[in-house]
């Protein structure tokens, strides 16, 4: 369980750091909170041959919640994000989704920008992107640019982004007006990776009735998904909708693999409950706010 | 200061050194040894046919690569069947590295020594070995059937058929009033200390002599199998266990390959070596245990008494027999429980699979054993309609029938005779403990919560402290100092803190003043190891021994001085002196000083005890025939047979009927090791135990597919419980005293494993009202169960409407 040889660059600025990735070549490999990273390299699953640290590029390192939404910078550790206030007004998901992200070891080192340009399925914060329509800026050396969701999760572990390039923020909308949200997931221990979660926004028209209902999920699916579940619910008045009938529309829009801890069919199950809960929740709040 | 230690919660004195980080574990030894690393076989079942090392060898820092073809005489030889039985009528051992054949992925097959570990691995990388996959055997039902063999020559796959009976089970279960049979099978799961195996060797060529660090259980049969292995004469070689970071048995096989190979390289290479197991290895060439498959028969009457029990096992023993089949004689054996059986009847078939080798695990074949006993309790309380505590009370041993013999041969080839207990006493503690007359009132405030909740419990007796011997030495120095040792090893137990309150029981010192040594062959060379809940009954009591050898001479040599009777004095607080009589008194330190006649006065002390300081009589020599110098004394305990611990554990669970997570909500322990030494030692031993059972019941599995390759060899996937998941422990005690050691003391180390599954599987039947026949389960394979119609009711089930209905 030792790494395979590697160089190792720790740039000063970000230039430097799109300069040393295009002259390394594409076995080069961003290391920023490292919680991914170093383990497979230490199992020599992944053998890159240069390790370019970003810890040292200034400017990485900060949350700007506006009113449009929250701007996560690449070096920020999902502990800061998970106890910024700010944040959490402008887009409450981020709090609630990273309070899932494994244990607070994890959490002090491990970044969110990371955790979404590793783009692990089972990752709540690749979830919570695609649920809240976010996207990614990414530095290249032909200059900056935004990446949708949509366009940036091409598979397992994979992601559109290919040569010299650091993902160096990601932006979350801000939660819509008359809108609630939940986080949900069951896992085999507490702070395990997801056996299925849920997150979950629900949006009430001015008559407190249902106007929209969107959720993703955690470990289910190849690549984060958002699946729309208005139609099950649309019109009903938001204390007495039918979130059951929410829950059995998302279990037939999902598709779920089977691993050693849970088999497609349980997943698919636990995406109803966790649909279901989480729905239940978001409303409660959603209609806390039109009061 | 008190020196009246024993049976006190004195706080663990090596607790401060571990936690700050001052511990010595075996990576912390040799910074600069060379570095060892093993290519281990990736299929689980093949022929080497070559290895190419060519590509290896421009690798900087590379130092020696090793094949079986290095190895000769006794080291070309395969490993030792450690524990030889009669009814081990096919045992097979590998070879320090793999000699033509591979057995189970993880098996060593090159070793590499390179300037570090990094540099070790990358040559690794570059060696190529080409196999030619041979047909795999995973799992018992694969065993059996024996489609394909592990080991060519053994076409059944059956390693051992061991067998016990005390009647003939037949005609007994023919007139039983009924009979039930069922099949049901537990899976593997492994030790997995914090600190994986380890080896650092060291060869003085001058002295000729190999001194060799272990993680081990075992030092000094470690050392007899390295100077008999690599024909050293055994005083010139030493064995010590520095600090270990648990071992929970996997530690007590040996040599492992490692154990060999490491001191090979040093002595070849003459200089130091150091191997530290990582964990991907340890998952996949240490050991693992516990799968079995469980066929049980039994009859009863209308009360739910036992008539008869048949049980036949079949018991997965991995690629090799390297710790004889100790394994399946103690899950025959400890499945009898607390229980009066009429007739028995066991037949265990330990058999070869192409997986990781079966040797002992905390427990060490108890927990399989209790949960075929329990379960089987479980079965005839639900075929009667009784409660399930009402059966067991039905069929417990009663207090006035010890010692109780079941005709049955333990581990140790020692009679199955119960030295002492009241286990009707454990039910009555246990029920009270866990509220079991309120589980209905319970079950329907879950209900209400929209929760199903279950009652179980399962009781066990453990076969404690087996022989053949431990060795104790006690020695007073002059300084007041007082040094214990004694040979068997320790790994977080808390040995250095118990053997300390015995002997400050026993001498009267003050514990401040007792250093505590184990596992080190320097300071003791005689001993076992650490296995069997063993440590404090028998290293204890002969310590204890060692202890009141040490008192009597120093009563000797005071009374001798202070002119009075040897009887009436008494040592207190590290003082001997007349009892009843202020001022006559010395220091134990200057009873040590003049236990030794001197000529030189090499310090201040020393001069109490020179020739013209304290002359003796002119017609005594100064040291009596028959005496020896010095305050010391070196006494062993060797029991007749093992002592039998006890305990009855009781679990509440609490399920979700719509993503059926599993919660334990209470935990209850009854437990009874006869007189405690530490309380606070014994309860943090059940804690440990209790974790371990909860994660052999809900979370721990080695999950082998068809190929043989382990699916879970990493942290990440092979969940054990963390703190989060190990619930709240309620712990009651009793003491019944063993008569068969002078402390009076029974093993405590295993007791919190062994009815966890059996417990657990209880309450979840309870709370689901479907049979539960497969353990551990987890939340899926609950729902799996829940949603198959074919899947068997309880019948308590169908008598309590409304609960095991699918929603």
């Amino acid at each position: 369980m030792k790494p395979a040889p590697f160089r190792y660059a720790d740039p000063g600025t970000l230039e430097e750091a799109i300069a040393v990735l295009s002259s390394e070549g594409a076995g080069a490999k961003v290391l920023a909170g490292g919680q991914s990273l170093l383990p497979l390299l230490s199992m020599r699953l992944a053998a890159p041959t240069t390790l370019v640290d970003i810890n040292r590029v200034p400017g990485l390192d900060t949350v700007e919640a506006t009113g449009d939404g929250v701007t996560v910078g690449a070096l920020v550790r999902h502990n800061a994000l998970l106890h910024d206030a700010a944040a959490a007004r402008v887009q409450p998901l981020l709090a609630r989704a990273t309070a899932n992200v494994a244990h607070p070891a994890i959490r002090n080192r491990g970044t969110t920008v990371g955790s979404i340009a590793h783009a692990d399925p089972s990752g709540e914060m690749t979830s919570v992107l695609a649920l809240t329509d976010g996207h990614v800026t990414v530095a290249t050396p032909s200059g900056v640019s935004t990446v949708e969701w949509r366009d940036f999760f091409v598979g397992p572990l994979e992601t559109s982004v290919h040569g010299p390039a650091v993902v160096t923020s990601a932006f979350f909308p801000a939660l819509p007006d008359r809108s609630g949200t939940a986080f949900a997931e069951v896992a085999r221990r507490k702070g395990d990776y997801a056996v299925c979660g849920a997150g979950v926004v629900v949006t009430l028209d001015a008559d407190r009735r249902v106007a929209a209902v969107r959720a993703s999920y955690v470990s289910v699916g190849l690549t984060p998904e958002v699946h729309d579940l208005t139609d099950a619910v649309v019109g009903q008045p938001a204390d007495s909708a039918d979130w059951a009938a929410a829950g059995a529309l998302a279990r037939t829009l999902v598709d779920p693999d089977t691993d050693i801890h849970a088999s497609a069919d349980y997943r698919r199950l636990l995406v109803g409950v966790l649909t279901e809960r989480t729905l239940v929740a978001a409303a409660a709040e959603a209609l806390g706010g039109t009061e | 200061m008190t020196t009246k230690l024993f049976g006190e919660p004195v706080r663990r004195r090596e607790d401060a050194r571990l936690i700050v980080g001052k511990g010595r574990y075996l990576d912390d030894i040799g910074s600069n040894a060379l570095a060892a690393a093993f290519v281990r076989s990736p299929h689980a079942h093949a022929r080497v046919v070559d290895i190419d090392v060519d590509g290896a060898l421009e690798v900087e820092g590379l130092v020696a690569i090793y094949t079986y073809e290095d190895l000769h005489g006794p080291m070309a030889e395969p490993l030792p069947v450690l524990i030889p039985h009669p009814q081990l009528h096919a045992p097979r051992t590998g070879y320090p590295l793999a000699n033509g054949e591979v057995n189970h992925v993880g098996e060593p097959v090159v070793m590499v020594v390179a300037t570090d570990r990094y540099v070790a691995e990358d040559v690794c990388d570059r060696i190529v070995v080409t196999y030619e996959e041979l047909p795999v055997v995973v799992g018992v039902d694969a065993a059996r059937s024996a489609t394909h063999a592990v080991h060519a020559e053994i076409p059944d796959n059956v390693a051992a058929r061991h067998h016990q009976e005390t009647g003939d089970v037949e005609p007994a279960l023919a007139a039983s009033p009924h009979t039930l049979s069922f099949t049901q099978y537990i899976e593997r799961s492994a030790c997995m200390p914090m600190e994986g195996k380890g080896v650092h060797a060291r060869w003085d060529d001058a002295d000729s002599s190999l001194r060799v660090y272990s993680s081990t259980q075992a030092s000094t049969s470690v050392r007899a199998a390295i100077a008999a292995k690599l024909e050293l004469s055994l005083d010139k070689v030493e064995v010590i266990a520095p600090d270990v970071g648990g071992g929970f048995g996997v530690k007590i096989n040996h040599p492992w390959p490692e154990e060999l190979m490491v001191p090979l390289a040093a002595i070849a290479l003459q200089a130091e070596v150091k191997w530290s197991e990582d964990r991907r290895e340890h998952f996949i060439s240490s050991a693992h245990e516990r799968q079995q498959r469980q066929e049980i028969t039994v009859g009863y009457d209308d009360d739910g008494r036992i008539t008869a029990l048949d049980v036949h096992i079949w018991h997965d023993n991995g690629a090799y027999t390297p710790y004889g089949i100790i394994v399946p004689i103690v899950t025959a054996t400890q499945l009898v429980g607390p229980y009066v059986l009429p007739v028995y009847r066991v037949i265990v078939e330990s058999v070869y699979t192409n997986t990781v080798i079966v040797t002992p695990y905390r427990g060490a074949g108890r927990p399989q054993g209790c949960y075929a006993m329990e379960r089987t309790m479980d079965r005839i309380a639900d075929a009667l309609g009784l409660d399930r505590a009402l059966v067991r009370e039905r069929n417990l041993i009663r207090p006035d029938q010890f010692p109780y013999d079941h005709h049955l041969t333990f581990q140790d080839g020692r009679p199955v005779i119960y030295d002492s207990g009241d286990y009707p006493g454990l039910l009555d503690k246990l029920k009270a403990l866990v509220g079991w007359s309120a589980a209905e009132e319970l079950r329907a405030a879950a209900a209400e919560r929209g929760k199903l909740l279950g009652v179980g419990m399962a009781m066990y007796v453990e076969g404690t402290g087996p022989g053949p011997y431990e060795g104790g030495h006690v020695q007073v120095l002059g300084s007041g100092k007082v040094l214990v040792s004694t040979g068997l090893t320790s790994q977080g137990q808390g040995h250095e803190t118990v053997f300390a309150q015995i002997v400050a029981s026993e001498l009267g010192v003050p514990i401040e003043d007792i250093e505590v040594t184990t596992g080190d062959t320097r300071r003791f060379g005689y001993a076992v190891g650490t296995f069997a809940s063993r440590a404090a009954v028998m290293s204890g009591n002969a310590i204890a021994l060692a202890a009141r050898g040490v008192r009597e001479k120093a009563l000797r040599i005071a009374a001798d001085v202070l002119e009075v009777d040897p009887g009436d004095l008494e040592i207190d607080n590290g003082v001997v002196q007349v009892k009843g009589t202020p001022g006559a008194s010395m220091p134990l330190r200057t009873v040590a000083v003049v236990s030794n006649p001197l000529r030189y006065a090499f310090d201040e002390a020393a001069k109490q005890a020179t020739q013209f300081a304290r002359p003796g009589s002119d017609d005594k020599p100064p040291v009596a025939v028959g005496d020896a110098p010095g305050l010391e004394h070196v006494d062993y305990y060797s029991p007749i047979r093992s002592t039998f611990a006890s305990g009855a554990h009781a679990a509440i669970v609490e399920i979700d009927p719509a993503t059926w997570e599993i919660d334990v909500v209470k935990y209850a322990v009854v437990h009874d090791c006869g007189n405690v030494v530490n309380p606070m030692i014994v309860e943090g031993q059940v804690h440990g135990g209790v974790a371990q059972g909860v994660g052999g019941a809900l979370y721990e599995r080695m999950v082998y597919d068809k190929d043989g390759q382990l699916q879970n060899a990493s942290f990440m996937d092979f969940l054990m419980p963390y703190a989060s998941e190990v619930p709240d422990i309620d712990i009651d005690h009793q003491q019944t005293p063993s008569p068969l050691n002078a402390l009076g003391i029974k093993g405590a180390g295993e007791a919190g494993v062994i009815p966890g599954t059996a417990a657990i599987a209880s309450a979840i039947e309870d709370a689901v009202g479907r049979r539960i026949a497969s353990m551990p389960i987890s939340p899926t394979e609950l729902y799996d169960l829940m949603r198959n119609d074919d899947s068997e009711l309880t019948a308590a089930c169908a008598r309590r409407s409304g609960t095991g209905a699918m929603a």
